[in-house]
């Protein structure tokens, strides 16, 4: 893929850490993410790859540094503000709403970009229904943009692991974010899926989604990320194009240990 | 409720239509054949279906177990008993609040459910960040602290006249006419019970039609996810906090109407009809009722409040018949029932009585997962 990135920046963040009681999970961690570009994000297990992504959607709330988004200061910010701003995400171990419909879970990513109060709910004034019907007709269509419109019905945990993990994308571009982060979203999958899953990442981003990626498929993320960060007990090691951060020796001594010379 | 009946339209409507005439009846059957203190405990179904709708927005959506819910009930009872009793009178007189009292039903229900849904607000914001357990603990304390300060604060100002409780409250008058008095139309007499019941049929099916709104809202989408997945609900941009306590008011707001219902209905509230177990009767309603699912949680109000005025009337005279003495107190077997229907269902349908679709299916996950692997093993054998 042709780094499509036009180098405005999109997500900025300086000077992060975080800590939980005496580990410091992250330290003085930057990076910057550009409009329009699949950034990718490795490191060993342990290295605080999570728990940046929990910065970054809102979920932790870092103990200093910086966080802007499009120019707006996100530093220590709610979730849903976080979302508001145009950040979604997804979850390592999928967090479906398990006994909601597909649709449901879908629908449900709507609730930030609509306004629908308890009096529009009970009246059912024509402002509402008009938003209900748009909620509706934007859930099948993500649906349908995500390839699992005919389980609508379904409920989420009967969704089969694929499905799921396309569910839970389709739930979060419901929220119509600039930047998609997905926490590994091709853990467990089999080869088929996960070419599929590249397709979609893909199909996303030319959509002019910016998509933050986590992942342990080192193949999938070489052969799909513009630029690529290192994260190494808490601490960014490396970034730079998939080419360069191959070849990083202190990537290589990150993941395979230290050679005896 | 109706609209889920898989029928052709006209059969549907011709439902409903059945179903209404039952209703607009039932008052007088029930008290031609068993006598008017059934169609008083009609009324108080009615109370209770409120109450029981209300806690299952809480519970039953939002998925916050409230042992506390009771409270709101006194709320809303406490607000008209204070406003349409003697009690206030020499308080407010001279004060230029003269005008709070006596105000119509139209002005009173509102306020009662504004009040009940403030408390709401307020006793469920230091519970925001507590789940499960710990939810029911806080919410069980708050409860009875409402209960004691109903019962303690009859001085240094005397406002709630303590545990003697607010006597005097005046019935309801709607268009000009008193229900305590019979009004006849059509030569067809209304008692005081009748007029009662159709106002709180009336209120209790504006109660229903506000709560399935909700539910298919995208305010009750929000409830259900917080309950599904609170972390995911937060990362899809729900404000998990707002739209906690806006359950929190909305189902106080449903218990506080149905209080000052009933403070009207008896004439007279004290704070010994708002105590725990009240609080766990109606969270019993919901949960025996099926979670969430607004016919099984009227189903479930209406068991658990007739099962006892079943058991008056029927233990006592059957004692007296085979055996010729009263051995057990109807009262007593009451809670034997009670213990032994809450077991029962809990270990053969824990999803309650009349679940919604999606609560059966969350009981049954297991069930679910057995047929998916078998699946899987068939997919790949």
């Amino acid at each position: 893929m042709a780094n499509q990135a036009n180098g405005e920046v999109l997500l900025e963040i300086s000077g992060i850490h975080k800590r939980f009681g005496g580990l410091h999970a992250l330290s003085d961690v930057a990076l910057s993410i550009n409009k329009g570009e699949i950034y990718g994000l490795i490191g060993p297990n342990g290295a605080g790859k999570t728990t940046l992504f929990n910065v970054l959607t809102g979920l932790y709330q870092p103990d200093e540094g910086k966080f802007t988004f499009k120019g707006i200061d996100l530093f220590r910010k709610k979730p849903n503000v976080v979302v508001e701003s145009g950040i979604a995400r997804t979850f390592q171990n999928i967090r479906l709403f398990h006994n909601m419909t597909a649709l449901e879970n879908v629908m449900v990513g709507r609730h930030v970009r609509t306004r629908a109060n308890v009096l529009g709910a009970v009246f059912r004034d024509p402002k509402t229904r008009a938003e209900e019907a748009g909620i509706h007709e934007r859930a099948q269509s993500l649906l349908d943009y995500v390839g699992i419109r005919k389980h609508g019905g379904e409920f989420a945990k009967n969704l089969s692991y694929g499905d799921q993990r396309r569910l839970e994308i389709a739930r979060a571009l419901a929220t119509d974010p600039q930047l998609l982060a997905l926490d590994e979203p091709a853990a467990g999958m089999n080869p088929k899926e996960t070419d599929d899953l590249k397709k979609l990442m893909e199909k996303i981003r030319n959509d002019g989604v910016t998509i933050l990626l986590i992942e342990h498929d080192v193949k999938l993320m070489m052969g799909l990320c513009d630029r690529i960060a290192v994260l190494d007990y808490g601490k960014k090691i490396a970034e730079g194009v998939p080419e360069e951060v191959k070849n990083n020796p202190r990537v290589i001594e990150a993941y395979l240990g230290a050679s005896p010379d | 409720m109706l609209a889920n009946i898989k029928q052709s339209k006209p059969a549907a409507y011709a439902g409903m239509a059945i179903f209404a005439v039952v209703l607009a009846v039932l008052p007088f059957v029930m008290g031609a054949t068993l006598g008017n203190t059934w169609v008083r405990n009609l009324d108080l179904a009615m109370l209770y279906i409120m109450l029981a709708l209300g806690l299952n927005i809480v519970v039953g959506y939002a998925g916050l177990l409230d042992l506390g819910y009771i409270a709101f009930y006194a709320v809303g009872a406490y607000v008209y008993a204070l406003l349409n009793s003697p009690h206030l009178v020499p308080m407010l007189s001279g004060t230029g609040f003269e005008w709070l009292l006596h105000m119509p039903l139209l002005v009173v229900l509102p306020l009662a459910a504004l009040l009940a849904g403030i408390f709401g607000v307020l006793l469920g914001s230091p519970t925001l960040k507590l789940r499960g357990d710990y939810l029911a603990i806080v919410t069980l304390g708050f409860g009875e602290i409402v209960r004691l300060f109903m019962n303690n604060l009859d001085r240094p100002i005397n406002i709630t006249n303590g545990p003697q409780g607010v006597n005097l409250i005046e019935p309801v008058s709607l268009f000009g006419h008193k229900f305590s008095q019979a009004i006849t139309v059509f030569g067809i007499e209304f008692r005081s019970v009748h007029l009662y019941y159709y106002l709180f049929l009336a209120l209790a099916l504006l109660i229903i039609v506000v709560s399935i709104r909700l539910q298919s809202s995208r305010i009750g989408r929000a409830w259900v996810a917080i309950r599904e997945d609170e972390i995911a609900a937060q990362a899809m941009g729900i404000n998990t906090r707002n739209v906690k306590l806006l359950a929190f008011a909305m189902g106080a707001s449903f218990g506080g109407v149905s209080g000052a219902m009933f403070a009207s209905f008896q004439g007279f509230v004290s704070p010994e009809s708002f105590i725990l177990m009240e609080s766990i009767v109606v969270l019993a309603m919901v949960v025996l009722g099926g979670m969430g699912h607004i016919p099984g949680v009227i189903l479930g109000a209406i068991l658990l409040f007739l099962t006892p005025e079943v058991l008056r009337d029927v233990v006592n005279p059957l004692q007296d018949k085979l055996i010729g003495e009263r051995l057990v107190n109807p009262e007593n077997l009451r809670m034997l029932l009670f213990g032994i229907a809450l077991i029962f269902v809990m270990l053969v349908r824990p999803e309650g009585l009349w679940p919604s679709k999606q609560r059966k299916a969350e009981f049954h996950e297991d069930d679910d997962l057995k047929v998916k692997d078998a699946e899987k093993e068939a997919a790949h054998g």
